[in-house]
């Protein structure tokens, strides 16, 4: 069953046309990657269909409601989560309250202490860091924080933008088994990578999108064994 | 023993410049707009207490705060809420129209002469030191406000997340703040601290008029910049080292005539040796 679909989605800025006639859909328990090189359309895609930057047209159905024009403080709620490019952790609060921001959009606050508990555990170095300064914290505690931050809301639909990006390999391996880990756990992905080796590695199936349009989708072996995503993508 | 008095005077004058000054610097922060008509809250507040004051003081108190946020957030609604997005100078004037207009319905209402309505509340002998009660209130007042604000931004759900708003609107919209709620928030609170200072402005000058406002809510304007526009605990700082700064100018008749000069410069200089403000972060740029 499809969680996610985008039916013909148009963004501009200006006049330029950032993104093209797209369509593509995540279904439940995926993991799906949309690829592409820098400047592609990947980052406008990710925060168009959560309502960040505005739609031209198109339409987003999300586990079969028409989400189009839902502001986007409201989308977060119906069990949609992002972790934007650049992670945006909010610097001058704690790690503990960026989580507490995480949790912003929960009902009701019982499980607050177990969730952090989880949060904590699965990333340990969180929890060292609790009431350090988020600004203070390395790239790659950044990045966990972020992940971290949305987990807390309990996504149904968690998307991630280039969340490998700027870190050491060790630390990129490590966050491409943390998103394989979340996703056994039960919760649906739409990935954003410029790093397409790895991200086709865990992908059910993924999207080449090329200048605002895709130009090739398949599983996750499908792309990596083609001859265009090779070229282009994997260095040879 | 007389700079003791002084000193009690500015930090008590302090508090009222400190209140305004967090108005402003909230805005600032949250909205990323001067609300140049911040001012103008304290005169409605102003009026509101003197209208009320015959009747009751409590209620004149409870009155003007509630008088003032719905001002303040009704202006926020129809003045600035179209305008979110728009080009800073346009939100600028749009401020300085307010502003206009405030002062003007002001002179309708009450007309332009100065309304003079004497309070005493007597004043405190401690050996040889003569303190005005009012004084005392209005420090204990403002400093209880003060850290009041300071435990509601740092552990309420509405305060982080106006900590959030002002870091990163787009990434606190994705944990779904709504901006505008928080915004709305923002100038409520932001009005309801102008209205404290009018009422305690008020007991200290004693005369309303329709420019009330000016003379503090510049001074307060200056103190949101020399603490740092934009940071809360810089309000507060550069609030109360204004006010004891004019309160030690003023007891020194050398150069009493050039206090707010001195004000300004100190301004000019602390933002000469730290453009940021005392306490203002420079905020890294955002991609
Ligand atoms: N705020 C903006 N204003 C104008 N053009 C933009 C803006 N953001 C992105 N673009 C343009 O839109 C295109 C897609 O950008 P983006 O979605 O960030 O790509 P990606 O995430 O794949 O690197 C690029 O050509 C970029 O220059
Ligand atoms: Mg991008």
């Amino acid at each position: 069953m499809a969680m996610l679909e985008v039916h013909d989605l148009e963004v501009n800025y200006g006049v330029i046309r950032a993104i093209k006639n797209i369509s593509f859909e995540v279904n439940e328990g995926e993991i799906v990657t949309l690829i592409g090189a820098n400047g592609a359309g990947k980052t406008t895609t990710m925060q168009s269909i959560v309502g960040l930057i505005p739609k031209k047209s198109g339409k987003v159905i999300f586990q079969g409601n028409d989400i189009t024009k839902i502001p986007c403080h409201k989308i977060v709620h119906l069990g949609m989560t992002q972790v934007p490019e650049g992670r945006r952790i909010f610097q001058e609060l704690t790690v503990y309250e960026n989580l507490l921001m995480g949790a912003y959009s929960n009902k009701d606050n019982a499980s607050l202490k177990s969730d952090l508990q989880t949060i904590y555990e699965r990333f340990p170095r969180l929890a060292e860091r609790k009431n350090q300064v988020a600004g203070t914290l390395s790239g790659g505690e950044q990045q966990m924080l972020a992940m971290g931050r949305a987990l807390m809301s309990h996504p149904k639909l968690l998307m991630l933008d280039e969340p490998s990006m700027g870190l050491s390999p060790l630390l990129v391996d490590q966050v491409f088994e943390i998103i394989k880990d979340i996703n056994k756990g039960g919760t649906t992905v739409l990935l954003v990578e410029q790093n397409a080796g790895k991200s086709l590695a865990i992908s059910d199936r993924a999207y080449v999108l090329e200048n605002g349009k895709i130009v090739l989708s398949g599983t996750g072996k499908e792309l990596s064994e083609s001859e265009m995503v090779r070229k282009a993508y994997l260095g040879g | 023993m007389d700079f003791l008095i002084t000193l009690v005077n500015g930090l008590s004058l302090g508090g009222i410049y400190a209140m305004i000054a967090l108005g402003y610097t909230m805005v600032y922060g949250i909205a990323k707009m001067l609300n140049f008509a911040h001012g103008d809250i304290i005169m409605v507040g102003g009026y509101t207490i003197l209208l009320f004051i015959p009747v009751n003081p409590v209620l004149a108190i409870v009155a003007a705060i509630v008088f003032c946020v719905i001002v303040g957030v009704t202006i926020e609604r129809f003045a600035y809420k179209p305008l979110r997005g728009a080009s800073p100078l346009a939100v600028l004037i749009t401020a300085i129209g307010v502003s206009t207009l405030l002062q003007s319905l002001a002179q309708v209402i009450f007309g332009s002469a100065p309304k003079i309505q004497q309070i005493n509340l007597g004043a405190l002998q401690l050996g040889q030191l003569k303190i005005e009660i009012s004084t005392i209130i209005t420090l204990v007042c403002s400093v209880i406000v003060m850290v009041a604000l300071h435990l509601f931004v740092k552990y309420t759900k509405v305060g982080r997340a106006m900590v959030a708003v002002s870091e990163d609107k787009g990434a606190a919209q994705l944990m779904g703040i709504n901006v505008n709620f928080i915004i709305m928030i923002t100038f409520a609170i932001g009005s309801a601290l102008a209205a404290l200072a009018g009422l305690f402005y008020f007991l200290k000058v004693q005369t309303m008029t329709t420019t009330f406002g000016a003379l503090p809510g510049i001074k307060a304007f200056t103190a949101a910049v020399i603490g740092g526009i934009g940071s809360i605990p810089g309000a507060m700082v550069g609030g109360l080292l204004l006010g004891v700064v004019e309160s030690i100018c003023l007891s020194i008749p050398a150069i009493s005539a050039y206090t707010d000069a001195i004000e300004f410069s100190i301004l000019i200089i602390i933002l000469l040796v730290k453009p940021t403000g005392l306490l203002g972060k420079k905020r890294r740029e955002k991609v």
